[in-house]
């Protein structure tokens, strides 16, 4: 699968039977240095549209949505402890976390990568 | 004639050496200085104490018998110190110090000599009342001031601070709503997008919830989409005025009456009363609550971030529900109500409660009336003109080379935006680096946060004629050379003649280092 | 008008470059029914005559360095070193603004940084802020932090917390509708708060010394706490004690709040004052108040700056960890000056002098017949408890001189058991004259 975007710059990518969460390039040059990233615990049920964790800069604080319902089955620790890894691969090495969906038909809301530039390039 | 020769030469040298690395690290007046705790050690005093005469032990056994780590310096070490600590420092007493929505203006030396009276400086808040009276007089003087200066009802002097101010002012409404049973109901607070993020903060410290208001394009609340968003789930709304776009809210009755109707209550932000003082009483604008930053409009000083001081006024209908404690006049003798048992036997409405410990910034409180007496009627209208007139002629002179983001007139502040740096590399936080070579403190920079790259300047009303024009002509020649294009590094670089250069913040808050760690300690850390 | 630099020459020719031609024209915004208001109040008036005025004024009251003198409770009289007064009249940092700017403020935010190290050595905390109001609001503001850190809702208040903080606390937390219970009046030291805490608290609050003067033990507070998953905030209203007792943090405390006033600060009636703040290092996102911290400069010089401000209203907006806008600033600064003159040395000898003070003045007033000292342990502060209403007492000493101390009806006034209750403070500043003094008027009064 492709990757999909929400309108809160996150990105979402399919591996396995989980699906992989971060924030957009867009979004981590937007936010300018990240400093501080707060990740939620393995296990924790979330609903579509739910703050599920925060990324700060200097100047900015930011909540991540989740952008499907599900669990989590695992987080990205290495970007807590590195925050500058958010700027450096934002939508590879620096995911956030993964979740297993209750409804993976709510990816079909979902932008794909020409949608989502347009998107951007107007936000 | 006879010929001495040995003399000083007395002559500039011909030299031009410049950026000489000095040894020390020191350049002349501005000399680097560790911290307290590298200089002194755990042995060193700078007080005579006598030693205690007989060595009873009442402590419980609970006795320190660890080392508490703090060193101590001798008077002279620590007179150096703090004085040489001062000198990296900018202050309104050296030059503008043109800070948006801060209002830097003159502190008068007089406040300071009275607050210090022993009458005033040595008085304990609980004291009995017969050896406070003076103090308690002081208080109602001040309040009596307050009220005439805002046409409001009654205030509450504890706040103690501008946001402390707000959350009394908001504590208040949502008092007022249990008293009428809707507080359940009643959830929702409105404040603009350009409002100083403490309204949102103690809206929420509150337990209500926040939506923002529109601005229209003059930069000010769009009254019809205001209108849109009031509802009987509206407690009431947050509204600075002047705006912190240094505008006045054209339409504010129009306001005041549609959050009425709607039954909601009207807090105005008074963090910039100091544009209106002596001229306009917030109380004929429908106004319910405003906090008045004694340190701002009243100029007790702002001592590098406090302490503040922020009574607020109340309306007939927030009155009952003001904090304790509270002065009352009774039979020729102040009195102090400080409890809820005491209101209750007074019957004085139902109080929101206690907000600190014990009456509010009394230091403050001093200061603040010295400055509305020497001031009085007339100096406080005259001072409030003149501010607004000062941010007029700057925007005036500014705007031929920089942009401002509204048609005038302002109040007490200017604001611009970076259009007029489009293009050239240069942004705002350059811009204003570059301002502190040329001698200056910056404007508020990246606030309020609806024009890009906000440059917000309030000149107040203690700069002269000849010092706003010397400002405007530099800020004018540094909007010229950000266009020309030619020297976009020099703006990156600023500023370079301060104490330091521009401080990595990143780092400060990926790694957060909140206090000095003795060497071997850290070392053992890392 | 002497703080108005313009005449009416420039104002002219500032309008005519503004293109208006009078004043009015620029409040044009105005509805003008409101503008240019009447107000009764008089014209400006010359430094002579403020100054007779505002003295007039001050001079009804009693200061505290007029006589004996032993009110406490939550404000101490201190000797303040005159080095102290001098710095924080230095135009550079009594006219600074808060350090936005830091390459232009680092006098200002060095001396933070100094402040935060000694208020956390002091408390035994890994952390501190840079200063909250007072000791009071900070008493608030750690309640709702043990809140959202624990994500609990119940407030525990020990019934040796002083009456007003315990007021501030409720008045903040029922705003959040977080349930706060209060333990009863404890003269003694003697309340089982322990067993009050269960699996919805988020936090015990207990004062030490207490309002009463008690030393109180933190750490099986600290423990029991712990084990239920929930916080000690730990309240210290007279800081000078630190030199002489255990560290909260020593004792397990994960918050500590105090008023600091008693360094360099003056009683000015209450305020201002400056409010100590302090956590464990895990803690740092979740506290209130500015934070200062260490970073260098673009030429790799140590410098200072404010930071991890993403927690703080400017930024977070509605989701800011308080609505805190400042700290106590130049209180701050009269603090750090005043325990850097101390020093180590300096403040355990001061703290000496306290206790030695208070058993002294203890020792005297307990001779008396109709006193009796209820305390245990004390540092230097104790209660009385008299044969007659201590609040008449303490009128009829005033009106000879001594300022006895604190009734408890006027802090508790709804317990009938706290009328003869006199809370005594003792300092360095009392004198063996003062003691004496105190002694003979108190039993004038009860005989």
């Amino acid at each position: 699968m492709t990757v999909k975007y929400t309108e809160d710059h996150e990105w979402v990518k399919a591996e396995g039977d989980a699906y992989v969460i971060g924030v957009s390039k867009h979004a981590a040059e937007q936010l300018g240095d990240v400093v501080f990233v707060e990740l939620p615990e393995v296990g924790k049920t979330f609903a579509k549209g739910d703050e599920m964790a925060v990324v700060e800069s200097v100047k900015a604080a930011s909540d991540v949505y989740a952008p499907i319902s599900g669990d989590i089955v695992e987080v990205n620790s290495a970007i807590v402890d590195e925050p500058a890894k958010v700027n450096e691969d934002p939508q590879g090495a620096a995911w956030f976390v993964k979740i297993k969906p209750s409804n993976p038909s709510e990816l079909d809301a979902l932008m794909d990568e020409g949608a989502y530039k347009d998107f951007a390039g107007n936000s | 004639m006879t010929m001495n020769n040995q003399g000083r030469p007395t002559k500039a040298s011909d030299a031009m050496e410049t950026n000489v690395n000095t040894f020390t690290g020191n350049k002349a007046l501005m000399i680097e200085e560790a911290l307290s705790f590298e200089v002194g050690d755990l042995s060193g005093s700078g007080v005579d104490l006598p030693e205690a005469k007989n060595k009873t032990n009442r402590l419980g056994g609970l006795e320190r018998n660890t080392d508490i780590g703090l060193p101590g310096l001798s008077e002279p070490e620590a007179m150096r110190h703090f004085v040489r600590l001062s000198q990296k420092n900018y202050a309104i007493d050296m030059g503008p110090f043109p800070l948006g929505s801060c209002t830097m203006k003159h502190n008068p030396r007089l406040n300071e000599k009275v607050a210090r009276l022993p009458g005033f400086a040595d008085l304990h808040p609980l004291a009995p009342e017969s050896a406070a009276q003076g103090a308690l007089e002081l208080i109602d003087t001040l309040a009596f001031w307050l009220k005439e200066l805002t046409g409001m009802p009654a205030v509450a002097m504890s706040p103690k601070a501008g946001a402390h101010g707000e959350l009394c002012g908001m504590m208040a409404i949502k008092a007022a709503l249990e008293a009428r049973g809707e507080a359940d109901k009643r959830v929702r607070v409105l404040a603009p997008e350009s409002a100083h993020g403490t309204n949102p903060a103690t809206a929420v410290q509150c337990g209500f919830k926040v939506e923002a208001i529109p601005g229209d394009k003059t930069g000010r609340v769009d009254l019809e989409a205001l209108k849109a968003k009031l509802g009987d789930d509206v407690a009431g709304i947050m509204v600075t005025n002047p705006n912190t776009c240094g505008l006045f809210e054209r339409d504010i009755r129009a306001i005041a009456d549609a959050v009425h109707e709607a039954g909601g209550y009207f807090y105005c932000d008074g963090a910039n009363f100091n544009a209106i003082a002596g001229k306009v009483k917030p109380g004929d604008l429908g106004v319910d609550a405003m906090h008045i930053n004694l340190h701002k409009t009243f100029s007790t000083p702002h001592g590098g971030g406090g302490p503040g001081a922020g009574p607020t006024v109340l309306s007939d209908a927030l009155a009952p529900f003001a904090p304790l404690p509270y002065v009352f006049l009774e039979d020729g003798k102040y009195r102090l109500v400080e409890t809820l048992h005491h209101a209750e036997a007074e019957d004085s409405g139902e109080t929101l409660g206690r907000l600190t410990a014990f009456h509010g910034q009394m230091g403050m409180f001093v200061r603040a009336l010295s400055y509305m007496m020497s001031h009085g009627r007339d100096g406080l209208k005259q001072a409030s003109e003149d501010a607004v007139l000062n941010a007029n002629y700057v925007l005036a002179r500014l705007k031929t080379e920089m942009t401002p983001s509204f048609d005038g007139p302002c109040m007490h502040e200017a604001l611009f935006d970076d259009r007029f740096l489009k293009d050239t590399g240069v942004e705002t936080i350059d811009f204003a680096k570059a301002m502190i070579d040329e001698g200056y403190h910056p404007m508020t920079m990246y606030f309020p946060l609806v024009v890009h790259g906000a440059m917000l300047i309030e000149p107040t009303e203690s700069e002269s004629k000849r010092e706003l024009d010397l400002f405007c002509d530099a800020l004018l020649s540094l909007a010229k050379r950000a266009k020309a294009g030619d020297d976009v590094a020099a703006f990156k670089a600023a500023p370079v003649y301060a104490p330091r250069r521009r401080l990595d913040e990143t780092a400060a808050a990926r790694h957060p280092v909140l206090r000095w760690t003795p060497p071997q300690q850290a070392e053992a850390a890392e | 008008m002497r703080y108005l630099p313009h005449n009416e020459a420039e104002r002219q020719a500032m309008l005519k470059a503004v293109g208006v031609s009078d004043i009015d024209a620029l409040f044009s915004d105005v509805p003008k029914e409101a503008l240019n208001a009447d107000f009764n109040l008089p014209d400006h008036k010359g430094e002579m005559e403020v100054e007779r005025s505002l003295g007039a004024m001050a001079a009804k009251n009693r200061a505290a360095g007029a006589g004996p003198f032993f009110i406490g409770a939550g404000a101490y009289k201190h000797h303040i070193p005159a080095t102290v007064d001098h710095i924080i009249q230095r135009s550079e940092f009594l006219t600074a603004y808060t350090p936005y700017q830091p390459e232009i403020a680092q006098g200002t935010l060095q001396y933070l940084f100094e402040f935060q190290t000694q208020v956390a050595a002091l408390t035994g905390m890994e952390v501190a802020n840079a200063s909250m109001y007072d000791g009071s609001t900070g008493c608030g503001e750690a309640a709702l932090m043990a809140r959202r850190i624990t994500k609990r809702g119940k407030v525990l208040l020990s019934g040796g917390l002083h009456p007003h903080y315990g007021a501030v606390t409720r008045t903040n937390l029922e705003l959040v509708n977080a349930k706060v219970v209060q333990s009863p009046m404890d003269v003694d030291a003697s309340e089982d708060i322990i067993s009050q805490i269960d699996d919805d608290t988020a936090c015990v609050v207990v004062q030490t010394p207490d309002v009463f003067g008690n030393v109180r033990d933190l750490t099986p507070i600290a423990e029991a706490a712990h084990a239920k998953g929930a916080l000690l905030v730990a309240v210290v209203t007279e800081v000078v004690s630190l030199g002489a007792l255990k560290s909260p943090g020593e004792m397990g405390a994960d918050i500590v709040v105090g008023e600091g006033q008693s360094l360099g600060n003056g009683l000015n009636f209450g305020g201002p004052y400056v409010g100590l703040f302090a956590t464990r290092q895990k803690y740092i996102r979740q506290m209130p108040g500015r934070l200062c911290g260490e970073t260098t400069d673009a030429e790799g010089k140590r410098g200072f700056v404010l930071t991890l401000s993403t927690r703080e209203q400017h930024i977070r907006r509605d989701k800011a960890t308080s609505n805190i806008c400042t700290n106590s600033g130049l209180c701050t600064l009269a603090f750090t000056i005043h325990m850097t003159l101390l020093g180590e040395a300096g403040l355990r000898k001061l703290a000496l002098l306290n206790h030695e003070a208070a058993c002294r003045t203890a020792d005297a007033l307990a001779k008396i017949d109709g006193v009796e000292l209820l305390n245990k342990s004390y540092f230097n502060e104790f209660t009385l408890r008299l044969s007659k209403d201590a609040s008449e007492v303490v009128e009829k000493l005033a009106e000879g001189g001594v300022l006895a101390g604190v009734p408890g009806a006027r802090l508790l006034p709804h317990r009938k058991d706290a009328r003869n209750l006199l809370i005594v403070a003792a300092t360095e500043c009392v004198t063996d004259e003062d003691i004496e003094m105190f002694s003979s008027k108190l039993s004038e009064a009860l005989s």
